[in-house]
């Protein structure tokens, strides 16, 4: 099959030579986002839901529509339960700080997986110094694997609430969601789902899920920096205060009174990223149009080639599964000799990008015994040529670090 | 394509394969510890001190090789020199780091100057300058 060259949507790519393969950190933007974020300061510019005049409602329209896009893209019941934050980090500290702090209390447990980012596991430790709840792991084996005698160690009739990645920042591998939902419905925990690393990937549904809250970031699925989503049930949703307050939240405010604007902008306080909003849905848009089975089968293939690749080097250790399905396009290794920030030095003189370190994952890298690794994260605008170039510099990592072979 | 410029050069891969001063030492008179978060590394540098002259030194510990490399050359050039001309050579490395060294200065810093590219990789400054700084903070104690 003759593939598209996706790389041509993408203004950086076409101009840059660089081997971009630092995608589960943040991707590239595709000229369609980058125009519609202009768009919205050209034509629809004022501050939404503020101006009572024709620009001021366009803002507004735009703003709403963006969150309509979300909604469907994701599969909300109502755009109410669709709330625009930051970042995915900013998302699920509302969580912990609005849902945690307020309905978790001394005795109860919080269950998060040991593969999780920092940013969905501070919050918790945050809430559980602040409401006396424990924080608890889920254990997985050595390849990222939750089994059920892993699930079953962790869940116990404490369990209030149960935070967990979709796909693991790491390893690549997904999470059993499916069967994590059915437990916490067993005790009567809710489950906040970090789809971070998902919704680039994979079709997310929170109807079909199940999940009681979902975050993501826009900037890993192509939309501009600093806008973000919080999907959470309507329910919880409506009895959650505020997490943070100010303009734009309130329905009236007198001297001993303040009542709350309803679901979703009682907790969006403050001016509103509206462009970035826009920005989102395009990026929506575009991710729909190239479509999850072709990026699934770009990623799949080129995850092959490199695997297979990889494999003939001698001295390197894949992290995570040694199927390359079970990867979504993120490869973790470690040179044996080598330090990854100077594999990583070392690709980046080949023009090379990608990433080295912890990942914001300590207690992971801790499990697995090592330090840190180096991650190449692949993309559907990645090309083969593209993995050519990284096993090319991978393979002469040892000898220009001084090893004699 | 494989880039030579690469400035993971002879000097830096030798040092890094093969410190001379990566061991404990009995008679050290300071050691303290040196971490840099940002590539994990975690050295301790071991001096003896006697009437200001730096008699030896060593570092042990684990890190990136630029960590590494750099605290071993920095010991090859300050042991068997007095505090203050170490003191000296600190203050040109940290200069060169920022790329600010006179070639005149970088040759005083011998096999030193074989890190001088790192000035044009500022995710990796921490790493060149950990043992420099440590060897500072020693001095402050
Ligand atoms: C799994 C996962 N969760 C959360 C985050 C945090 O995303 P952000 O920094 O955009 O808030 C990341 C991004 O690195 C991630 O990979």
């Amino acid at each position: 099959m003759q593939m598209k060259n996706f790389k041509e949507d993408f203004p950086l790519l076409r101009e840059n030579p660089v081997v971009y393969l630092d995608s589960a950190v943040t991707a590239q933007r595709p000229e369609s986002v980058i125009n519609s974020e202009m768009e919205f300061y050209q034509k629809y510019n004022a501050n939404p839901l503020r101006g009572l005049y024709d620009l001021g409602f366009k803002a507004t329209e735009c703003y709403e529509q963006s969150r309509e896009t979300v909604r469907k893209f994701i599969n909300a019941k109502s755009e109410r339960e669709i709330i625009f934050t930051r970042n995915a980090t900013e998302s699920l500290n509302l969580v912990a700080y609005s849902y945690g702090i307020n309905f978790l209390k001394k005795g109860d447990e919080i269950l998060v997986t040991i593969m999780e980012h920092h940013s969905n596991q501070l919050p918790w430790r945050a809430v559980a110094e602040k409401t006396g709840a424990a924080v608890k792991y889920i254990e997985c084996n050595h390849d990222g694997t939750i089994t059920e005698e892993h699930l079953k160690q962790a869940f116990s009739e404490r369990t209030k609430l149960v935070a967990v990645t979709h796909i693991s920042n790491v390893l690549g591998c997904k999470t059993p969601i499916k069967r994590i939902t059915e437990l916490a419905k067993e005790c009567g925990a809710v489950v906040v789902l970090d789809a971070s690393q998902s919704v680039p990937h994979i079709p997310v549904d929170v109807q079909s899920l199940d999940v009681d809250f979902l975050a993501f970031s826009g900037h890993k699925l192509m939309a501009p920096f600093g806008i973000g989503v919080l999907y959470g049930k309507e329910s919880l949703l409506e009895k959650m205060p505020p997490f943070l307050t100010g303009g734009e939240m309130i329905d009236s405010v007198t001297r001993d009174k303040v009542v709350y604007s309803d679901l979703p902008h009682k907790f969006e306080a403050g001016t509103v990223n509206a462009a970035g909003a826009w920005g989102l849905k395009t990026a929506i848009e575009y991710i729909q149009n190239v479509g999850y089975d072709t990026i699934g089968s770009i990623e799949e293939e080129l995850t092959k080639i490199a695997f297979d690749g990889l494999k003939q080097i001698p001295r390197i250790n894949i992290q995570g599964s040694s199927n390359p399905k079970e990867h979504c396009g993120i490869i973790s290794f470690t040179i044996d000799g080598v330090h990854p920030h100077d594999v990583s030095s070392i690709l980046d003189a080949d023009g090379i990008a990608v990433r080295a370190g912890h990942h914001c994952a300590q207690p992971l890298m801790e499990f697995l015994g090592i330090p840190s690794t180096t991650r190449a994260s692949i993309y559907f605008y990645n090309t083969k040529d593209d993995i050519d170039a990284f096993l090319n510099s991978v393979s002469s990592v040892r000898r220009r670090m001084g090893y004699g072979e | 394509m494989e880039n030579n410029r690469s400035f993971y050069n002879e000097i830096l891969t030798d040092h890094n394969l093969h410190p001379m001063h990566k061991h404990p030492l009995d008679t050290a008179t300071a050691s303290l510890e040196g971490v840099n978060p940002s590539c994990g590394d975690d050295i301790v540098l071991n001096l003896n001190i006697k009437d200001g002259v730096i008699t030896d030194g060593s570092f042990t510990g684990d890190g990136c090789a630029i960590s590494q490399a750099s605290a071993d050359i920095m010991l090859d050039l300050i042991i068997g020199k007095t505090v203050e001309e170490a003191e000296h050579l600190k203050d040109i490395f940290l200069k060169m780091i920022q790329g600010k060294a006179t070639d005149e200065e970088i040759e005083e810093l011998e096999e030193g100057g074989a890190l001088s590219d790192i000035s044009h990789m500022p995710a990796r400054v921490k790493c060149a300058v950990l043992g420099w700084h440590t060897f500072e903070n020693i001095l402050k104690e």
